[in-house]
């Protein structure tokens, strides 16, 4: 929305269109944020089903990723979360059986894409 | 023609819902409210109309459900009374903000505290200014009437509002009257079904409702929902005209009784003005020019209307069944209000009568022209009728 409308164009009681909070990036709100340690993943889903933003992308993959052990994990798969709507709250790195999933405060996570590649 | 049925004001409501056949109705029982939904509860039970009866255990989550209900494009009613208002108030509140046209008969009854279960209006003029359509019944064939008119102007599509159709506690509510109820057919025929161009389940058009309103956007809002409420004079005399094809009289926005030559005319709402209409009769055989102001529609309320109905009025009491303290009773401050831009102003008097229930009888109201004809009035200060001391 980035026109502002007149009272006269708006539409009944203020109705708009569907899927409006694509748009609202909840992501500004984090102070903590998961660190995703893949190569301790076994793409178990459960923090997919418990994010309460859906912020954490899974998909069918055919030729599989690479997960805890080495091994190949096929069929759903999570991806990395989605900075753009995770809030931060930890639902996942609390629930994750194999604790692959780490909080760390906003601030260490900036610094750390700060720092020069290879630096100690 | 219609079937004329010994019914109370409660069943009257109950039978304008049944040929109305809500899909939802969500209620909690409340004095004097409860017979109208026990009676169409039978209804339910006995498979006279389609509706799915919530029970629910608050009138906040009766008015919550009903909200859920007709968002998602359902046409959903309730029904209550004073605390049972009050207890509803916020969704009450947001009701016409999210346009939802939904309809509910109020039983006027006394705000707590004390402690009351009769009939005064001190429940919805805490709800005046909330943005539902307020319409007033003097008896149990308005209440009737009131109702299957109130759908049709809530629902049009230049309109999108809530309704409130208002009858007085046990008065109206709980006493039997003949009400005379047209052919279904007829009736249903013109209450018609909702669109479901609205309704959240309609999957073809997805829509968000209740977003946030910030402050860029929230007067926008409300400046339209002002223009909704505009609307319902032209729509209400649409609908009217077409419910008098059914009724065979006409569904005016006040009733204006002996009103032409008057001197002195009363304004008061619901049951009082049939009292009044016994001392207005009485009178006139006495050869005093009097007459009555019945507003029915009450919000909007049609203050041009009603004051080229007063225009040649010398003297007009206003009798108020609640107050506002500190301040103008409520009718009183709309009347006063609607004469202002006249030249040539009316006297006016206040006056407040039947809280609580208490009756008030032709005696009262004779006595009330009787000091309108005398000229000793006093605007500034409000009467009480029947007080003591």
């Amino acid at each position: 929305m980035s026109e502002k409308k007149s009272w006269e164009d708006l539409e009944l009681a203020i109705e708009l269109p569907p899927a409006t909070s694509l748009g609202y990036k909840t992501g500004g709100w984090r102070i903590v944020r998961p660190v995703w340690n893949a190569a301790e993943c076994i793409h178990c889903m459960i923090c997919v089903a418990y994010c309460p933003d859906m912020a954490i992308p899974a998909e069918k993959s055919e030729e599989g990723t690479v997960g805890k052990g080495g091994r190949v994990f096929k069929g759903a798969v999570r991806r990395e979360t989605n900075f753009d709507y995770c809030k931060g709250c930890g639902i996942c790195a609390h629930e994750c059986p194999t604790k692959c999933l780490s909080m760390i405060r906003e601030e260490e996570a900036e610094q750390a894409a700060c720092k020069v590649p290879g630096e100690v | 023609m219609g079937v004329k049925k010994a019914i109370t004001g409660a069943q009257a409501a109950a039978e304008a819902m049944r040929q109305i056949n809500p899909d939802v109705v969500v209620a909690y029982p409340i004095t004097p409210q409860t017979p109208i939904v026990e009676h169409f509860a039978t209804y339910v039970a006995n498979g006279i109309v389609d509706t799915e009866m919530v029970p629910v255990e608050s009138e906040h989550s009766a008015m919550s459900a009903a909200v859920g209900a007709e968002a998602a494009g359902a046409r959903a009613m309730s029904a209550t009374s004073s605390q049972g208002l009050a207890l509803m108030w916020e969704i009450v509140a947001a009701t016409p903000g999210l346009r939802l046209p939904i309809v509910m008969p109020l039983v006027n009854r006394t705000i707590s505290a004390p402690l009351n279960i009769h009939g005064d209006h001190s429940d919805v003029m805490g709800v005046t200014t909330l943005g539902w359509i307020q319409i007033f019944s003097e008896n149990a064939q308005e209440v009737y009437e009131n109702l299957l008119l109130a759908i049709r102007v809530a629902e049009d599509e230049r309109i999108q509002l809530p309704a409130m159709v208002n009858q007085d506690g046990f008065i109206t509510s709980h006493a039997i009257e003949p009400v005379e109820i047209y052919d279904d057919d007829k009736v249903r025929a013109f209450v018609g079904t909702r669109s479901m161009e609205r309704g959240l389940l309609n999957v073809a058009h997805p829509r968000t409702i209740g977003a946030m309103a910030l402050p860029d956007y929230l007067l926008e809002v409300k400046r339209a929902q002002e223009e909704a409420m505009s609307r319902v004079f032209e729509v209400y005399h649409s609908v009217a005209k077409e419910l008098s094809a059914i009724t065979g009289h006409e569904h005016p926005l006040f009733e204006a009784y002996r009103l032409d030559d008057a001197e002195a005319a009363v304004v008061v709402l619901n049951s009082a003005a049939g009292t009044a209409k016994v001392a207005v009769d009485a009178m006139r055989d006495r050869g005093m020019r009097v007459g009555l102001l019945k507003p029915i529609l009450f919000r909007p309320f049609p203050y041009a209307e009603i004051r080229d109905a007063l225009k040649n009025v010398s003297a007009i009491g206003v009798l108020d069944r609640s107050m506002d303290f500190g301040a103008y009773a409520p009718v009183y401050s709309e009347l006063r209000n609607s004469l202002f831009e006249l030249d040539k102003r009316p006297k006016l008097q206040s006056y407040v009568f039947g809280l609580g229930g208490r009756d008030i009888l032709r005696g009262d109201i004779e006595v009330v022209f009787d000091e309108l004809l005398s000229g000793s009035l006093d605007p500034e200060r409000q009467r009480y009728i029947g007080l003591r001391g």
